[in-house]
């Protein structure tokens, strides 16, 4: 070893190492110049928006101005510790949140470009286009057939060889099909948990939304059914808006397309999944991605 | 927070720095045994590219065990693709030190040749590289790292006029043509050990900064991250 790297090695001996410490250099510049690009990425064919929006539970604000923009048939992941207000910023994305009282909000969230919130939107129907799934699968105490044909019914849709090629053609879309088809009539909740997930992802995209919503789909299923549900995440990708919160950081990498970072209500970075997880712009990105806190 | 991570981290990066320790011995152990005549040592320096191919297989094998059971992201991912190249880089470093002994041995089979030009020049320089860009590893110094970047088309530079050098030698001396011919093969593994050291820069710089600069036509000002 050279006198110069023997040196600095013992230099460094005092302090503990880790690959992303304290740089000599102009490497820290990375992470002190302007950081606006750090939650503006470039997006297509955005299809929703959210401008500066905010949201408080009673007087705790939740979601500190999010502004950012989501694409199009792509599968965007929000990450960040509990507590971060991905869920919130999730359930704000289909009015979800009108449900808890003390719920109040500034900004705007656009859909197609026109504000969710408007005093003229049916909630139903929104909710119809932008579906969801949540973390704990809840089918209807009815048979897998009526659950997927649920919606439809809802709608005015009653005529038998319709209603079975929706339910044909979602529990195909769904993976489900091959597994159910010839009990149709049995009870949805007789059903492993990884199947009642994936019935109500059918029953999502039954009444044919442009958006679906996932909100930990995957925290209570095992590393098989886990990953059934990601491939057909990754199936649908082409066909939906798809907009997963996890926690499980390698869901987020492997599944989606853009990822953004919330941090205490703010949107501390958003990019390319790539982007985020081999280079982040922001310090609090990467100590939270390499699990140096969260 | 602290990581038990961590700790596997700090261990491969020493033992990549002792891998750089043992490889720049090698070098300055070849340029000792051409210009002192010492083909003992030049054995010597032979014997000891075993341990650097082990050394490398250790590291490698750390490098697989975190990949393969931490996920590492961010600069940690960067990290350890940085030192699993270094580490092929460092390896072929230890080859070309070993090619330089063996040139050394042929050497000392002739007799006295006493115009070595530039070759301590161009020992000490690709030498210099090698250090500097470990050092630019171990401090996480992108400048640094840049600055060794740029050197190499002046390793270039000595290697042509090394040669041409040379090469006039042998027109008024036809004896001179054998050790003529040894050292331009000495002189070609320097410049690749420069070549090696220019990677492990860029390596540094992908570490550090996130930018790949390999193959750029000018530095890495035009390819900096844009933030």
């Amino acid at each position: 070893m050279s006198q110069s790297t023997e040196a600095a090695a013992l230099s460094s001996l005092s302090v503990p190492f880790r690959p992303g410490g304290v740089a000599d250099g102009s490497a820290s510049l990375a992470m002190s110049e302007d950081i606006a690009r750090a939650t503006q990425p470039q997006i297509e064919n955005s299809v929703l928006e959210a401008r500066d929006f905010c949201l408080w539970y009673g007087e705790k604000q939740a979601l500190k101005n999010i502004s950012m923009e989501v694409p199009e048939k792509q599968i965007t992941a929000f990450i960040g510790p509990s507590g971060c207000g991905k869920s919130t910023l999730l359930r704000s994305i289909n009015r979800l949140n009108d449900l808890v009282p003390s719920v109040r909000v500034d900004g705007d969230i656009l859909f197609e470009g026109e504000s969710v919130f408007g005093a003229e939107v049916d909630t139903n129907l929104l909710r119809k286009r932008v579906g969801m799934v949540f973390q704990k699968s809840n089918p209807f105490p009815k048979s897998i057939y009526e659950n997927v044909a649920y919606g439809c019914r809802i709608q005015g849709i009653s005529h038998r060889t319709e209603l079975d090629e929706i339910v044909e053609r979602s529990l195909r879309s769904s993976a489900l099909w091959d597994e159910v088809k010839d009990r149709l009539d049995d009870v949805a909740t007789g059903l492993s948990g990884g199947q009642q997930q994936r019935l109500c992802i059918a029953r999502a995209i039954a009444v044919e939304p442009e958006v679906i919503l996932f909100d930990e789909p995957c925290s209570a299923l095992d590393p098989i059914a886990t990953a059934k549900i990601e491939e057909l995440m990754k199936e649908l990708r082409h066909q939906y808006t798809q907009v997963i919160v996890t926690h499980n950081m390698q869901q987020a990498s492997r599944i989606s397309d853009f990822t953004a970072f919330l941090y205490l209500g703010e949107l501390i970075e958003y990019g390319p999944t790539k982007s985020v997880f081999i280079n982040p712009i922001r310090q609090q990105t990467e100590d939270y991605i390499t699990g140096r806190f969260g | 927070m602290t990581r038990h991570v961590d700790e596997e981290y700090d261990h491969i990066r020493q033992s990549l720095l002792r891998m750089g320790g043992l490889v720049e011995e090698m070098i300055e152990n070849s340029r000792r045994a051409l210009l002192d005549r010492d083909s003992g040592l030049a054995s010597r320096v032979i014997g000891e590219d075993r341990k650097v191919d082990e050394t490398e297989k250790q590291i490698d094998e750390l490098c697989h065990g975190v990949l393969a059971l931490q996920q590492p992201t961010a600069v940690d991912l960067r990290f350890l693709v940085a030192v699993m190249k270094i580490t092929t880089d460092l390896e072929r470093v230890g080859d070309l030190a070993c090619n330089i002994c063996r040139s050394v041995r042929d050497l000392h089979g002739e007799p006295p040749f006493g115009a070595y030009g530039e070759a301590g020049a161009l020992f000490l320089a690709a030498r210099r590289m090698v250090s500097e860009s470990l050092d630019a590893f171990l401090r996480r110094d992108a400048d640094l790292a840049m600055e060794v970047w740029r050197r190499d088309d002046e390793i270039d530079r000595v290697y042509k006029r090394f040669v041409r050098e040379l090469l006039e030698s042998t027109q008024s001396d036809r004896q001179a043509v054998a050790p003529t011919f040894q050292l331009i093969l000495i002189g070609r593994s320097l410049e690749r050990i420069a070549d090696h050291a220019t990677n492990i820069a860029e390596d540094v710089i992908y570490y550090v900064q996130g930018v790949d600069i390999r193959h750029a036509e000018t530095d890495y000002g035009s390819a900096k991250k844009g933030v």
